[in-house]
This record gives C-alpha cells, sequence and structure tokens, in this order.
C-alpha cells in the first residue's frame, strides 16, 4: 500500500468482492442435481420408449398419474438446475455488462416459459385423460 | 457500483488457450457443453408436451421429426448427453460432498470412464426400450 491510499485492505475487498450470493446458488445446484440423478434415467427411458408410439399412444402415457407425477417433477428440477447453470455460462464468458444482463434475464424468461409450458401441458392431458 | 467495475477487465473465467490438453480439462468442458445441449433438449421435451396438447396434426407433424433419421440421431446425441452430464454430475457431488476422487490420477480416469459411460449408457439404453418393447 502506498503512502496516499489510507484504504484499509478490508475497504478494497468489500468495493470489489462478491455479490454474496454465491453460496446460495452452489447448494440449490446441487440439491436440483440429488433430485435429477433420480428423475433423469427415467425421462430417458421414457422418452425413448415414446418412440414411435404415436398421439393417441402419447397421451395416453402422459394421462397416467405416475407418468404426469414424474414429467413435472422432472422438468421442474430440470429447469431449476438448467437455470442456474446457463446463468454460469452466461456470466462466464459474456463480458459486457449490459449484453451480460440482457441474458440472464432472457435466461430467466426462457425457462420460466418452458417450465409453464411444459407443466401446464402435462397437467391438462392428465385432467381430460 | 462504480462504472469501472461494471464492464470488468478482468479475464474471463474458463482460460480455454491456457490449459495443457488432458482427460479432466476435457471432461469439464464436455459437461459444460452438454448442459447447454441438454437446456435445448428440455425446450425440445416441452415443445413435445405442447404439440400434445394442441391437437394431432400438430404433433403428427412433431412426432414425424422426431421420428425421422436426423430425429432418432439427435436423440441419440441428447441421451449420450445426458448420460455423461448425469454421471460427470455425480463425480462433482463427489467432489463437493465426500470430497473424494481429486488426485490427478484418479480424477483422470473418471473422465475417461465417463466418456465411456455415456456412450455404453446410451446403447444399453436404446437396446434395453427395444428388447422390452419388442
Amino acid at each position: 500500500m502506498n503512502s496516499k491510499n489510507f484504504q484499509t485492505p478490508m475497504k478494497k475487498v468489500r468495493g470489489l468482492g462478491s455479490a454474496k450470493s454465491g453460496t446460495g446458488h452452489h447448494i440449490r445446484q446441487r440439491v436440483s442435481a440429488i433430485a435429477l440423478i433420480f428423475l433423469l434415467p427415467w425421462l430417458l427411458y421414457s422418452l425413448v420408449s415414446l418412440i414411435g408410439v404415436g398421439y393417441e399412444g402419447a397421451l395416453l402415457w402422459v394421462g397416467q398419474i405416475q407418468n404426469a407425477t414424474l414429467l413435472i417433477l422432472a422438468v421442474t428440477a430440470a429447469c431449476y438446475h438448467m437455470r442456474l447453470g446457463m446463468a454460469v455460462v452466461i456470466e462466464d464468458y459474456i463480458q459486457k455488462s449490459s449484453t451480460r444482463h440482457a441474458l440472464l434475464i432472457l435466461n430467466t424468461f426462457v425457462v420460466v416459459a418452458v417450465f409453464v409450458v411444459a407443466t401446464l401441458s402435462v397437467v391438462k392431458i392428465w385432467i381430460s385423460a | 457500483m462504480t462504472e469501472k467495475n461494471l464492464n470488468d477487465p478482468r479475464p474471463l473465467s474458463p482460460h480455454l488457450q491456457l490449459w495443457r490438453f488432458h482427460a479432466t480439462m476435457v471432461a469439464s468442458i464436455t459437461h459444460r457443453f452438454t448442459g447447454v445441449g441438454l437446456y435445448l433438449g428440455i425446450i425440445g421435451i416441452a415443445g413435445w408436451l405442447l404439440a400434445l396438447v394442441i391437437g394431432q396434426d400438430i404433433f403428427n407433424c412433431v412426432s414425424d421429426l422426431a421420428n425421422s433419421l436426423a430425429g432418432q440421431v439427435i436423440l441419440f446425441l441428447f441421451s449420450i448427453a445426458a448420460w455423461f452430464h448425469f454421471a460427470n454430475g455425480i463425480r462433482h457431488l463427489l467432489w463437493d460432498g465426500p470430497s473424494i476422487g481429486f488426485t490427478p490420477r484418479i480424477a483422470s480416469l473418471v473422465s475417461v470412464f465417463n466418456f465411456a459411460f455415456a456412450i455404453i449408457a446410451s446403447i444399453a439404453l436404446w437396446a434395453i426400450v427395444r428388447w422390452l418393447g419388442g
């Protein structure tokens, strides 16, 4: 530290430190990951099984309560997990502040849209089944 | 926050050109790459469900696309990406939780294993579905 600068090291750190929300992000990413350990194998097996079942077969499958439940759980955990993951990718690679923040907001909007579309679709099919 | 901080001049995070090519580094990049791919895949699944709600005509278009050769290849790549992200994600949880697998030898071995697992699990999944479905 030179003689003209009377800022303490603590003051410097406070000015440029973290946003203090990193731990929450870290924990949420891992908790949703643990949920997906169970949901992803089921989702993959189901997707591959659904190849070629046709319109009626797909409606019948989504309309079953256990499939509807697991689909909503999988989509919810996946949306939660992928919003956090994509946010880190954006924060790491987009240096321009305005672009970065615009993309972070877009990421949230896209994920919420995917979540609403997927879950409402499942609920509607299940109710009409 | 001052104007200076808004456009941070510090280097960007995973500094690709600085890393020597090794298994753990490739696994890390692939984890990210497959994560972005799965993001697009979930958008596709939401689209498939929406088509199912809208009606038979739209659903048949989506279904034809998914059942085409290109669609099947994309779905197979999706399953490889998902199994890789799955295996490598468990490795991340083992790093973060019980803190195991950090030695370079183990970390490299697990990285290679994750790539092999992704391919073998995908082939096994498709084989099992075909076998059970007849």
